[in-house]
């Protein structure tokens, strides 16, 4: 079980990676795309709990860092996504969370999640952006994230709860 | 009277308590042990270390490998939604037709008039690129391929992924070009893709050349992607202003590489003088549109073996 869990995680990492990179660029607003990394990591936090998540958002946010075209300093999204993975982790709750719980956690996770991104870069200068870009995409993100929670949460929440039925059920 | 409703009240008042318990004390399950915590983030920054130590980084090979694995699924995935994201161009309505002809005619007028007032400074500006033996200039191939993956703005940096890596004969720092102009070089390559820096991107400088008076300069990128996409152009000699309109194309390097020269890069927009840095700085508008980028091409030296037809310098196919 432990492998399939770790198998199909890593196929929901990849798919959400490879749509966010080659699919959603035909959709984006000024090149900002949805995070599907990102409600990923919140939806496995969502049924699994932050132990799972910080683990799923390392995986994810190196993958992130490594896969073309990304060219940024490696690292920043894998802090950015573990940060998230908590975050997201700390709001489950044993019952099926809301609709408008699950909502009110993608935003905050969309939030921390870029501005620890676009924080790290200022930090180490990595693209000497201003601010008011930063926040531009920040919150265009956002907005993203939320329009893609009520397509793709249900779905990774569904699989990530039928993989640990027992859990699910309490 | 009172049993009934009583005791309802007791159980009501009981689960009440308890979803507060429960609300108060949430993600019941797994928390992360601090010590996984701190391991999980201590390794983000080791990465990060490793990854600023510069040129040749010790994650390249992890990069690589990414590539290797990410770059085919990249191009299958965007094989498979290329029909999809090129019907919307089949149901353009009569009337943004209209608008593209108009703009269209404007822009023909505008180019003739061009065509007229700048014929002399055009010829003059031939015989001098013939004459500081731009010979490296001539007998260049292009590689023909189609960009299959955009770095999300997210990640603030402007990089693309071309389904053309080394099995075609490209190597890092090519010179990439559309239709239109200058696009990037080329960051690194797999067997079958490669990463494209954008001139866009912040990191990005490009060697430019203002074509009416000759004068040189630095190109930095913005990092914005979309219609407001720009560069600063600044000039190395500070008492030369571009007229609004020039046209800026590549200086070139030795050897062709990053940069070949002579490619068309953009339009100067406005110019303005800064007294800190003593220099004159000038905004471009490249002619590429960077958000709508598909079809490019691969500076590569003629003669290069490459997996597919490479456009020659005369125009032909081979």
């Amino acid at each position: 079980m432990n492998v399939v869990r770790a198998a199909a995680a890593a196929a929901a990492v990849g798919i959400a990676v490879v749509l966010q990179v080659s699919v959603f660029p035909h959709l984006a607003w000024d090149g900002i795309v949805p995070d599907l990394c990102l409600l990923v990591v919140v939806g496995a936090a969502l049924t699994r709990g932050a132990q799972f998540a910080v683990v799923l958002g390392f995986g994810a946010g190196v993958v992130l860092d490594l896969a073309p075209p990304a060219d940024h300093v490696a690292g920043r999204w894998a802090l950015a996504l573990v940060l998230v993975g908590y975050v997201a982790g700390r709001v489950r709750q044993e019952a099926r969370p809301s609709a408008g719980t699950v909502v009110a956690t993608v935003a905050a996770s969309s939030f921390v999640g870029t501005s620890v991104f676009a924080l790290s870069g200022l930090l180490l200068d990595d693209p000497a952006l201003g601010v008011p870009q930063l926040l531009e995409v920040i919150v265009v993100a956002l907005l993203w994230d939320l329009l893609l929670t009520p397509l793709v949460l249900p779905a990774v929440m569904a699989v990530f709860r039928r993989l640990e039925p027992d859990r699910s059920l309490a | 009277m009172r049993s009934p409703d009583w005791r309802r009240d007791r159980r009501h008042d009981r689960l009440r308590a308890t979803r507060e318990r429960r609300w108060r004390t949430p993600g019941e399950g797994p928390q992360p042990s601090p010590a996984l915590l701190v391991a999980l983030v201590l390794a983000c920054l080791t990465l990060m270390t490793l990854d600023q130590a510069g040129d040749g980084s010790p994650l390249d090979p992890a990069r690589r490998a990414a590539g290797e694995v990410f770059g085919p699924v990249e191009v299958a995935a965007d094989t498979a939604v290329r029909p999809f994201t090129e019907v919307s161009g089949w149901f353009r309505s009569r009337n943004s037709m209209q608008d593209d002809l108009i703009a269209l005619q404007a822009e023909n007028s505008r180019l003739k008039s061009d065509l007229a007032t700048q014929g002399y400074n055009r010829n003059r500006l031939e015989e001098y690129d013939g004459l500081t033996a731009a010979a490296r200039s001539l007998g260049y191939d292009l590689v023909p391929a189609r960009v299959v993956g955009l770095g999300p703005s997210q990640s603030f940096s402007s990089t693309v992924t071309i389904d053309a890596g080394s099995d075609a004969g490209i190597h890092p720092d090519l010179t990439v070009v559309n239709n239109d102009g200058l696009v990037g070089r080329v960051l690194r390559v797999t067997r079958s893709t490669a990463t494209v820096l954008l001139i866009v991107d912040a990191d990005s400088v490009v060697g430019g050349r203002v074509g009416e008076s000759m004068e040189v300069g630095f190109l930095h990128g913005r990092g914005v992607l979309g219609n407001d996409g720009r560069l600063d152009l600044e000039l190395v000699d500070q008492t030369a202003v571009p007229a609004k309109h020039d046209a800026v194309v590549t200086w070139g390097s030795e050897a062709g590489g990053p940069y070949v020269s002579g490619v068309p890069v953009g339009r100067v927009t406005s110019v303005y003088s800064s007294l800190r840095e003593s220099s004159q700085r000038a905004v471009i508008d490249p002619f590429v549109d960077f958000g709508t980028l598909d079809l490019v091409g691969v500076v590569v030296p003629s003669g290069t073996p490459s997996d597919r037809a490479v456009i020659e310098s005369s125009g032909g196919l081979r």
